[in-house]
């Protein structure tokens, strides 16, 4: 979607202010939030695609203007929702009102270590990747209302394919009912002047992680 | 907006508020039996004490003595440092790549705030913030002046959107004038900054201890 959130190449932000000093947390209930977003990710009722995708569909008044970890808490309270997890009742209650539903897994001490590291996100597949590294190619003009990992500064643009990065889980399907659907991945490389004109600085190239069905032969 | 999100919007009443609800957000998982709070607290421990730059900065100094590892690591960064043993695994699809005088590699994600946390810990708040998000990409001399960096004019500077499942941690050039330094001595050389390419490594005589 074309939301608030896809921000590359948007003007009106400010500087960049490094914090000094700055603590993982900057109140108990980040980390609270933090944890529940990886502990709620285990049960295997959404991923993280999913978790992304309920933080861009919040309204963009809101999106701008929460701290990071409130954001993750709003989307964490809409994907319990949506999974029916929990009810619109219980979180304005602050309570349960209703036993819990059955969820594949809850996160244990022992299990613990071992989701720390990332899970893999590649899968295995029988097609051929459509491109090659050197290709030229046009990232599509699409404008999908639900979630894309398709920037909007680089559609319509053309780049070149500078690495396949095996078959993944495809956001667009997932976060829309299609299942993994997974699709090769490269990292497509583009010149400043193709994305960003006459003046952009000459010595910058910026690349994206792109699917391959965002993808069209130029 | 950046850097104090929390200062600007959450002040007074408004951070209770959120406290409250998510407080309230805990209880309900809680009671349900979805998630379990000591756990809870185990996960809050491990990204406050266990994960931090400091364990991409030993990667960082291990390159840099070892020409062998640089070139695995360049070659797969996941399988090279997963062979290091400082980790029990890293998440698949960890990148490095290699910043020298003419190229200068930068790492975003315009889209959200991915971000590789095994090797760099949490991320920072302006990493997250709309100022980085949205000016990296178009004008990032800009963005390292913000934070006191200046580039040779001539160098190539190349910004990586992370907009899939593979992360990027940035090699940065070995400071001069640390020949025989051990990786201990050269990892208290590695920011963390260095490492998305927003820094240039400290130099000898800046290294306190």
């Amino acid at each position: 979607m074309n939301g608030v959130h896809d921000m590359g190449g948007m003007h009106g932000f400010g500087k960049v202010e490094p914090e000094k000093d700055e603590h993982p947390f900057h109140a108990g209930w980040e980390g609270r939030v933090l944890a529940m977003q990886r502990a709620m990710t285990f049960t295997g009722e959404w991923n993280i695609d999913m978790s992304r995708a309920a933080q861009e569909r919040l309204p963009a008044k809101v999106y701008l203007s929460v701290s990071y970890y409130h954001r993750w808490a709003l989307g964490l309270e809409r994907n319990a929702l949506e999974k029916g997890l929990v009810d619109a009742d219980e979180l304005a209650a602050g309570r349960a009102l209703r036993p819990g539903k059955p969820v594949k897994r809850v996160l244990t001490k022992d299990e613990l270590p071992r989701t720390f590291t990332r899970g893999s996100f590649s899968r295995p597949t029988n097609t051929k990747a459509r491109f090659k590294p050197g290709d030229r190619v046009r990232a599509k003009n699409i404008n999908p209302p639900n979630h894309t990992r398709l920037p909007r500064y680089a559609r319509g643009h053309v780049g070149i394919v500078e690495a396949i990065r095996g078959c993944h889980v495809f956001p667009d399907s997932v976060t829309t009912g299609g299942g993994e659907n997974p699709q090769w991945l490269y990292t497509v490389v583009f010149d400043s002047h193709e994305l960003w004109g006459a003046t952009a600085d000459p010595t910058l190239k910026v690349s994206i992680e792109a699917f391959e069905p965002y993808l069209e032969p130029a | 907006m950046s850097t104090h999100d929390h200062d600007d919007h959450e002040h007074g009443s408004e951070l209770s508020e959120t406290q409250l609800r998510v407080r309230a957000l805990e209880t309900i998982l809680t009671e349900k039996g979805y998630v379990d709070p000591a756990v809870l607290d185990l996960i809050v421990e491990h990204y406050e004490t266990k994960t931090g730059p400091h364990v991409g900065a030993r990667v960082i100094a291990k390159a840099w003595v070892d020409p062998e590892f640089k070139r695995a690591l360049l070659a797969d960064a996941t399988k090279a440092i997963g062979e290091l043993g400082l980790l029990s695994r890293v998440g698949d699809h960890l990148i490095a790549v290699e910043n020298t005088l003419r190229l200068h590699n930068m790492i975003v994600c315009t889209l959200c705030s991915c971000y590789p946390w095994e090797v760099l810990g949490l991320p920072p708040v302006w990493y997250k913030s709309a100022p980085y998000r949205s000016r990296a990409v178009m004008d990032p001399r800009g963005v390292l002046a913000d934070v006191g960096v200046t580039l040779p004019a001539e160098t190539v500077v190349r910004v990586w959107d992370s907009t899939a499942e593979t992360r990027f941690i940035v090699l940065p050039p070995r400071p001069a004038g640390t020949a025989g330094w051990t990786e201990e001595q050269l990892a208290a050389l590695v920011t963390r900054d260095c490492m998305i390419g927003t820094g240039l490594p400290r130099q000898p005589e800046e290294a306190s201890s």
